[in-house]
């Protein structure tokens, strides 16, 4: 095939993911525009295999039923909740095979042409830095989220020192490279020092901000693939990653702003970590916490007039969706009016909580957002809040020492009684204390969300 | 085409690229913002392209191609993965994707029973 066809064709693919970029910013067409990205990266891969410089396909095909293979089973039998830490993982990997082709490239390039044009130069330095970083850094979240390694933040004195001298290093062999270097230990210093800086980048960041991490990486993985495009010469890499590049920051800013934090507070502010002042005003709120039986909590629900339930990940985590649906319907039998609160950020990803209760076959016009939930607090009998934490924090609006000061919140202290349902009173996934729970208008039922759902669906049954 | 020129060119698609991406994805709901990110992560999968000609061009060492091999395992992992996941997530709007009626909308609660 020749260069004009190829890239023609190439063209064709750039369209599709405009497209696809188009259609899943929108409820209705989002399938849709999923699969013409599908489409239009399978015409990528046909055309590529078809260029004539192109000639081990065994080997190639080989590769892709390994990688393939492993990407449909992982990605086919991942839980729901388990999403965000998917996304980290294939995030992770495109990363890291945008930094290994500038790696073949610059082994590649050195020895036959003895010295590399200026701009190939900066191109490898740029893919090789950004895409280790997003490799090592997206291995991080992964383990983070599947608590492999701990949520809550890691912090050590001098620790923006050590990082900025892990990142000098890493760009010192970046310029090395750019401007002629031509050992290969040079490529192996700036692989291995970005990789460093990934992880110790990644791990000071709190389980809480890890979406907005995961989006921040994203958008890095997608500016080291555009690099790639300028290696290879080849169009469709540099559109295509870069737009993802812009849109991926886009997307983060967006998601940073649904939780009223600031990008740069969320990667340096070392997110859960309790200033004094906070510790203190959680201490003096300090003082009884009332725990209620499941059959108390079933007569509040079954005689309220209207109930909200606010999931969040702790829902997620007991698989409770099904059964929080079940007990809904039982108490709309009863005529009571039941509605779900969904914050942004509920569950781990913004928008995680919608595709659960979706699962769950939750009737769509029962989620309620944020900003539509909110006042109607004031009119509601009983909150149930199934595993959510930081998100109803009523910190977040009255403690400005606290580390989620002015985040949104669901305003559920509002509402004539909350029921907390929390497996012990540990704090949150962030860290953080939560004054809710000592607030007098609240009670709290211990034990494992499904369990306790499952007895307060036996007891409204039995009253 | 000269080195020049054509870098000349692949820059002005870039920066064309970055103003596109900031504009298609203009408005996204919260509800989509998981998938979108989804989406856009089974894109840069792209870098599956990258990965194939620097493994699939003759004359190359040993190192070259195990390193070739293995970003196209990375790759084509990126790939699958991402638009599965992403589909699957979309998949749980799509049975019952909104008759919203006018009433639904209004915010207020139904009349008490």
């Amino acid at each position: 095939m020749s260069r004009t066809t190829s890239d023609l064709l190439y063209l064709v693919t750039i369209v599709t993911f405009i497209l696809a970029l188009r259609f899943l910013s929108r409820p209705d067409t989002a399938r849709l525009g999923n699969w013409i990205g599908a489409a239009g990266m399978l015409l990528a891969i046909a055309v590529t295999l078809a260029k004539s410089e192109v000639v081990s396909y065994w080997e190639i095909a080989l590769g892709m039923v390994i990688g393939g293979g492993f990407g449909a089973i992982a990605a086919r039998r991942v839980k729901m909740t388990d999403m965000p830490q998917m996304v980290a993982l294939f995030n992770g990997v495109g990363g890291g095979a945008a930094a290994l082709i500038s790696w073949a490239e610059f082994h590649r390039k050195v020895p036959a042409s003895g010295n590399l044009k200026l701009d190939i130069g900066i191109a490898i330095m740029l893919s090789a830095l950004i895409g280790s970083i997003s490799f090592a850094g997206s291995m991080v979240a992964f383990a983070k989220l599947q608590e492999l390694i701990k949520g809550r933040p890691i912090t050590y004195p001098g620790q923006q020192l050590v990082n900025g001298l892990v990142f000098g290093a890493a760009v010192a062999a970046g310029i090395t490279i750019a401007a002629g270097g031509e050992e290969q230990w040079l490529m192996w210093g700036l692989l291995v020092f970005a990789a460093v800086f990934g992880v110790l980048f990644v791990l000071p960041i709190g389980g809480a901000d890890m979406p907005v991490v995961i989006s921040l990486l994203n958008a890095f993985t997608g500016l080291a693939a555009a690099a790639t495009g300028f290696e290879l010469e080849n169009n469709v890499l540099i559109v295509s990653g870069m737009l993802v590049g812009a849109s991926g920051t886009l997307l983060t800013l967006m998601m940073s702003r649904a939780m009223n934090r600031s990008i740069a507070n969320v990667l340096f502010g070392a997110f859960g970590q309790v200033s004094p002042a906070a510790a203190a005003s959680a201490e003096s709120v300090g003082g009884t916490v009332r725990s209620a039986s499941a059959e108390d909590v079933a007569v509040m629900l079954a005689y309220a007039h209207k109930v909200v339930v606010v999931p969040g990940y702790g829902l997620a985590v007991a698989q409770a969706q099904h059964d929080v649906r079940q007990l809904a319907d039982l108490l709309e039998e009863k005529g009571v009016e039941v509605s779900y609160a969904i914050h942004p950020v509920a569950g781990r990803m913004p928008g995680h909580m919608n595709v659960l209760l979706a699962e769950a076959n939750v009737p769509y016009p029962q989620l309620k957002e944020m900003d539509e939930a909110n006042p109607e607090f004031a009119r509601t009998d009983v909150v149930l809040v199934v595993g959510a934490n930081d998100v109803v924090n009523p910190d977040a609006r009255n403690n400005q020492g606290s580390a989620i000061y002015g985040m949104p919140i669901l305003n559920v202290d509002q509402a004539q009684t909350v029921v907390v349902l929390k497996r012990s009173m540990s704090p949150g996934f962030a860290g953080i204390e939560n004054p809710l729970f000592f607030n007098p208008k609240t009670v709290m039922l211990f034990g494992d969300a499904k369990d306790s759902i499952t007895k307060l669906i036996g007891d409204v049954k039995g009253l | 085409m000269s080195h020049g020129q054509l870098l000349v060119f692949e820059l002005t698609i870039l920066v064309l690229a970055i103003f596109l991406g900031f504009e298609v994805i203009s408005k996204v709901p919260t509800l989509l913002h998981t998938p979108l990110m989804s989406g856009t992560n089974a894109i840069h999968g792209i870098v599956i392209v990258g990965a194939i000609l620097v493994m699939g061009s003759g004359g190359k060492d040993t190192l070259t191609w195990v390193i070739g091999f293995v970003a196209v395992i990375l790759a084509s992992a990126n790939v699958v993965g991402g638009f599965v996941v992403t589909d699957r997530m979309l998949e749980m709007f799509k049975r019952r994707r909104p008759e919203r009626t006018p009433a639904d909308d209004d915010g207020n609660p139904p009349p008490p029973q």
